[in-house]
């Protein structure tokens, strides 16, 4: 939020520079986000006075000699058509830095530094500036608006620097204000803490006001104590719609606010100020001079003052005169109701609503506005009558009405005013703190932060501001005198009295690490994507709409339809990071990512789903099916586990070229080729090879390392080459050996061939098949009995021969 | 006249050895004198024609023979082989800035690296590691970190719901109250994982990591919580780095504070990175706040803790100089490959 340095002057003696006081309210927790210097573009402009003026002839411009004190008197060409003798104006000296203006001398492009010119021949010395090319407009100076000369009072001294008189040397602090503390979403709230951390007095702004009797009443009923715990309303009549005064549209200028007229500026004027929206009605427009707050009722309708009509519901809150809504509680008036310049008589407003049912209005009719924003944030109650005497003081002080003493104060059962008291320890703040702050500095902390303290040995008792809702216990407490105190007091310590415990990964932990190694080391490279994805994304998988995939949890809010949808499977994230590659020219990669999925126990979702983790692993570009099998191998390997492959079929993947991964007849996932019609809907220019495995299935399957003792005698290894029908699968032969002979410790395909030479139809399989003895070593002989009995098992089984 | 022709057999093989250049055809010409059928083993066998009482003097001067030709053909054999090892040196010399070759290794992403570099700084410390539901209910999200509904901070973050009830968790904050209400103090654990808010523009993604910490036990104070940063800002970011707290402002923590650390670019002088202040913004941090601890059946009157969480991206890119958090979800592998470790 943003605080003008000259308005934060008003309520405390500031006597340290801006940067200085930027760093104190660092310190203790309100971070500038960004100090502005106002006038940060101008400088070397001085107050000059015009002594002579001639015009040059057959052109608009003048020619004049201008006072400029200490800088001499200077010759400077003028344009303006409101340049005169004795009229004094803002003189940028030769090397001043101004606002550019285009030919309307109106538009600002950018800034330049003035040099020393020569205008139809005649030198010039200098420029006289406008508001414009200051950066002041009317609303920061009175007449800045003037398209010519800015015109300076009598009053201001010759060569002075006009900074100071135009306000320029003014800087605006926005601070960003923490959720805990919205008593400090106003330029009081932040004058409470500079004064505190400063250790100055707090100036409260005037409050005072004479209220005139006034026979006619006004009438308010709260129906909603629950949404509207406080509600203030104050009659003023005899309105005099006029202009604010130069100071305070200078005020709302700095801030960002547009100057509308007497009584809504001080509306604003009050807001940030105190953080107390405040809404002024025409009372005459208020049928029955009468304000009720309650729910609207179905379908009821108003239109706001910006002119927008909206159907309400009984979940907004709606003040209304005698018969119809008249504003939309803490968020805009109604335009039947507004102030305009025919507006005799006003009822002010201030209250305190629930914030959850602004924000929750606000948010259901897409209708904000400063008021809205401050009561989302949180208004206290203390302020609702301090800002009602505040505008009403503003009233008196402004000449733009007569305060009545007809005020209706409706406090609800909801309302919490007045002051908390709390007891706390010294002893105990500093053994959570963990330094020994003195309890004479506690106590001069909380007296500057406002609280009311009493000191008794350890125990300090303590009102709490009313206006410090954030005040629950006392830590709280420890927070604020470390805040003032200085966090750079607190000094290390390395946990001197808690207990030894044991670190680390649990076991689950460590054993996804692991795979993420082995996989790393196969030349995998692990990405990390969204848990959300669109249904669209299933359709690109050719997923059927009966699929399990297709029972997933979507989020009510989401960003869009792209992040819609908790992911069921991993394989559509793996496939939009294959095309993202290929599409940007990498054309080979293998990735892997194990992260979850979330399957609901039933829709709509009523306990927490089953977040199962997943391993999915891609190949694309160069490669083929036996590659990514590697990997799960690896994989298997690693787990010192076999798994099995037999042939399957999922929606995405290549009919022929699919695998579902099976242990210990457990199936743990899938591995294929991505199906060729999608690779060509996709446009793919490479083949893609997708895997997606159960992490908790897969982690069942690891088998704990176990020494053998190594063979007394040395294996022995025969190659067989051996020819079978295309249909046998290499699985099949391999169990089939082993299964015949149980000397048979290792079978591995060497070769593989299909051609002429064994016929049409027929494969022929090369194997080296090792044979570890037990007890004896393997004779030539013996060996020769054990691959005959290989064979004939191989040819009674399966139909194999030797080639 | 054996003399004679021992002095000439001694000439003949000085004669012949030099022209011997390879072990190959020293072997030969070793054969030729010393093997079976040799000049000295005929001479030897030549001794059976001999009278008896010659015999042995004769041996003794073919012995010296044969014991001279051992040691010419002995130095001889180390001068070629010296000077074939010359050779070799030559001819198998290589370009030795040829390309290498070797098996092609992946890499862990960055998140992952970050994650076991933390856990590696804490579990040193004794903190176990705690992995809790990513959709998570209103209740270990916000109400038991002290943010009931309309808690001015739930507007801090914007979360993803699925119902009322149930939503994405925005914090692994949520992760202490599982570990809080099955384990009693001491407490120290790290909670790990993905959180998701409703932001997605250039510095936020809709899915982050996150790291939160938590420890638990009997008179932890707010200096403990700055000396343990302190050794973490040492380890993950080097010796010399330090921190600052200052206050701030989670609900589940009182007194909350944001902890930055010195720059470790310009060792705090400012520099891009720290975007001139000397301080880089890194967790957030504070004492758990009391109800939260009772909300758990932790008797806060006993035991004390701290909390701290911070972002895995933000850290990352912090330590490898990313600059877009979106490369880190995209999972492009030019990016992916600067990862090998």
């Amino acid at each position: 939020m943003k605080i003008p340095l000259s308005w934060l002057k008003d309520y405390v003696d500031i006597d340290v520079s801006a940067e200085e006081l930027q760093k104190k309210l660092f310190g203790c927790g309100f971070e500038v986000e960004e100090l502005i210097e106002v006038g940060k573009d101008i400088s070397g402009v001085v107050v000059g006075e015009v002594k002579e003026c001639e015009a040059i002839e057959g052109t608009h411009l003048h020619v004049c000699k201008v006072d400029c004190g200490r800088h001499g008197e200077l010759q400077i060409c003028c344009g303006a058509d409101n340049v005169a003798v004795g009229i004094k104006a803002p003189v940028a000296l030769i090397g001043a830095t101004v606002y550019a203006t285009a030919k309307d001398h109106v538009t600002v492009e950018g800034v330049m530094t003035i040099k020393k010119g020569k205008l139809r021949g005649v030198e010039s010395y200098g420029m006289l500036c406008s508001g414009v090319e200051l950066g002041v407009n009317g609303d920061m100076f009175e007449g800045a608006d003037y398209n010519g000369l800015l015109l300076l009072p009598a009053s201001c001294v010759n060569g002075e620097d006009v900074k100071p008189v135009l306000g320029l040397d003014d800087y605006i602090f926005d601070i960003g204000v923490t959720a805990n503390r919205p008593d400090c979403q106003s330029v009081l709230g932040i004058a409470r803490e500079v004064a505190a951390v400063l250790g100055k007095p707090l100036k409260a702004p005037a409050c005072n006001y004479r209220p005139a009797h006034s026979q006619k009443g006004v009438k308010v009923t709260d129906l909603a104590p629950d949404l509207c715990p406080r509600y203030i309303a104050h009659y003023v009549k005899d309105i005099k719609i006029a202009p604010s005064p130069m100071w305070m549209k200078r005020r709302l200028a700095l801030c960002g606010l547009r100057s509308i007229n007497n009584v809504v500026d001080i509306t604003n004027f009050v807001l940030l100020e105190m953080g107390q929206p405040m809404h002024a009605f025409d009372l005459d427009a208020l049928s029955g001079r009468e304000i009720v707050v309650r729910r609207a009722k179905e379908g009821e309708k108003i239109v706001t003052l910006d002119e927008k009509e909206f159907d309400l519901t009984p979940e907004n809150l709606v003040i209304c005169d005698g018969d119809k809504p008249a504003a939309l509680a803490g968020i805009m008036g109604g335009l039947n109701s507004g102030i305009g310049d025919g507006t005799k008589e006003l009822l002010f407003e201030a209250a305190k609503f629930a914030r959850d049912s602004v924000r929750k209005t606000s948010r259901a009719l897409g209708q904000h506005s400063d008021s809205s924003a401050m009561f989302e944030k949180g208004v206290n109650e203390y302020t609702v009558a301090m800002a009602m005497d505040r505008a009403l003081h503003l009233i008196e002080e402004l000449g733009c009405g007569t305060v009545t003493d007809i005020r209706c104060d409706v406090v609800t059962p909801y309302s919490h005013d007045g002051a908390k008291t709390m007891t706390v320890s010294a002893g105990k703040i500093n053994s959570l703190l963990g330094i020994t702050v003195p309890a004479e500095a506690m106590a001069d902390i909380l007296t500057r932060l406002n609280f009311g303290v009493k000191t008794e040995g350890d125990k300090i008792e303590l009102s709490v501001p009313p206006y410090r809702e954030d005040i629950d216990g006392w830590p709280d407490i420890a927070e604020e005198i470390i805040r003032m105190y200085g966090y750079e007091h607190i000094e290390g310590t390395f946990m001197p009295s808690a207990k030894v415990t044991n670190g680390g990964f649990n076991d689950e932990q460590k054993a996804e690490l692991a795979l993420k190694r082995t996989l790393a080391d196969q030349g995998l490279y692990e990405i990390s994507t969204y848990s959300f994805y669109s249904e669209k994304d299933l359709d690109m998988l050719h997923i059927p709409a009966d699929a399990p995939e297709r029972k997933f949890i979507k989020i009510k809010n989401p960003i869009g339809e792209d992040l819609s949808v908790m992911r069921t499977t991993l394989a559509p994230s793996m496939l939009n990071t294959m095309v993202r590659n290929l599409r940007r020219g990498n054309m080979e990669g293998r990735l892997f990512e194990i992260a979850k999925v979330y399957i609901p126990r039933e829709l709509p979702l009523k306990d927490f789903p089953d977040e199962q983790k997943r391993l999915c692993i891609g190949y694309f570009g160069n490669c083929d099916f036996f590659d990514i099998k590697g990997a799960v191998e690896a994989v298997a390997d690693s787990l010192n586990a076999k798994f099995e492959y037999v042939p399957a079929t999922r929606p995405y993947l290549h009919p022929g070229v699919c695998a579902e991964i099976v242990c210990d007849g457990q199936v743990l996932g899938c591995v294929g080729r991505l199906d060729p019609a999608i690779s060509d809907e996709l446009a793919l220019e490479r083949k893609a090879f997708i895997a997606e495995i159960d992490c908790k299935k897969l982690m069942a399957c690891a088998r704990p390392f176990r020494y053998r003792p190594l063979p007394k005698f040395a294996a022995v290894t025969r190659d067989l080459a051996l020819v079978c029908d295309a249909g046998v699968t290499c699985g099949q032969i391999e169990k089939a050996i082993f299964a015949a002979c149980k000397y048979v410790t290792d079978v591995n395909l060497f070769d593989i061939y299909a051609g002429a030479q064994v016929g049409a139809g027929k494969v022929s399989m090369a194997f080296t098949v090792t044979f570890t003895p037990a007890d004896e070593a393997i004779t030539p002989e013996k060996c020769d009995g054990y691959v005959k009995k290989i064979l004939s098992s191989l040819s009674h089984n399966l139909g194999v021969t030797l080639r | 006249m054996i003399e004679q022709k021992i002095e000439e057999l001694k000439k003949k093989i000085d004669e012949l050895a030099k022209g011997i250049k390879t072990s190959k055809s020293l072997g030969e010409l070793k054969m030729a004198f010393l093997g079976k059928q040799g000049e000295i083993s005929e001479l030897m066998k030549g001794m059976r024609d001999m009278p008896k009482e010659k015999r042995p003097e004769v041996g003794k001067i073919i012995n010296a023979l044969r014991d001279w030709a051992n040691e010419r053909f002995d130095e001889l054999d180390k001068a070629v082989k010296k000077a074939e090892l010359e050779q070799l040196y030559k001819t198998e010399k290589i370009d030795v800035t040829l390309p290498g070759r070797r098996q092609s290794t992946g890499a862990y992403h960055p998140n992952t690296l970050v994650i076991g570099e933390l856990v590696d700084i804490f579990s040193g410390m004794g903190f176990e590691v705690f992995e809790g539901p990513e959709i998570e209910n209103d209740y270990y999200n916000f109400t038991a970190l002290n943010t009931p509904k309309d808690h001015p901070a739930r507007d801090m973050q914007d979360t993803f719901y699925i119902t009322d009830e149930l939503l994405l968790r925005t914090q692994t904050s949520a992760g202490q109250i599982r570990v809080m209400e099955n384990k009693k103090p001491p407490i120290k654990i790290l909670s790990p994982g993905k959180v998701y808010r409703s932001d997605d523009d250039a510095t936020h993604s809709p899915m982050f990591g996150q790291m939160e910490g938590l420890v638990v036990d009997k008179g932890i104070t707010l200096c403990d919580l700055k000396g343990m940063l302190d050794e973490f800002a040492a380890k993950m970011f080097g010796d010399g780095v330090k921190t600052r707290l200052r206050p701030s402002y989670f609900p589940f923590t009182e007194p909350s504070v944001e902890v930055d650390v010195s720059c470790f670019e310009c060792g705090g002088k400012g520099c891009r990175l720290c975007k001139g202040t000397g301080w880089i913004e890194v967790l957030g941090a504070g004492m758990v706040n009391r109800r939260v601890l009772e909300g758990c059946g932790i008797d806060p009157d006993v035991y004390t803790g701290f909390a701290f969480g911070m972002g895995i991206e933000r850290i990352a890119m912090l330590k490898y100089g990313i600059n877009n958090m979106k490369l880190l979800f995209e999972g492009d592998v030019r990016f992916l490959k600067q990862f090998k470790a």
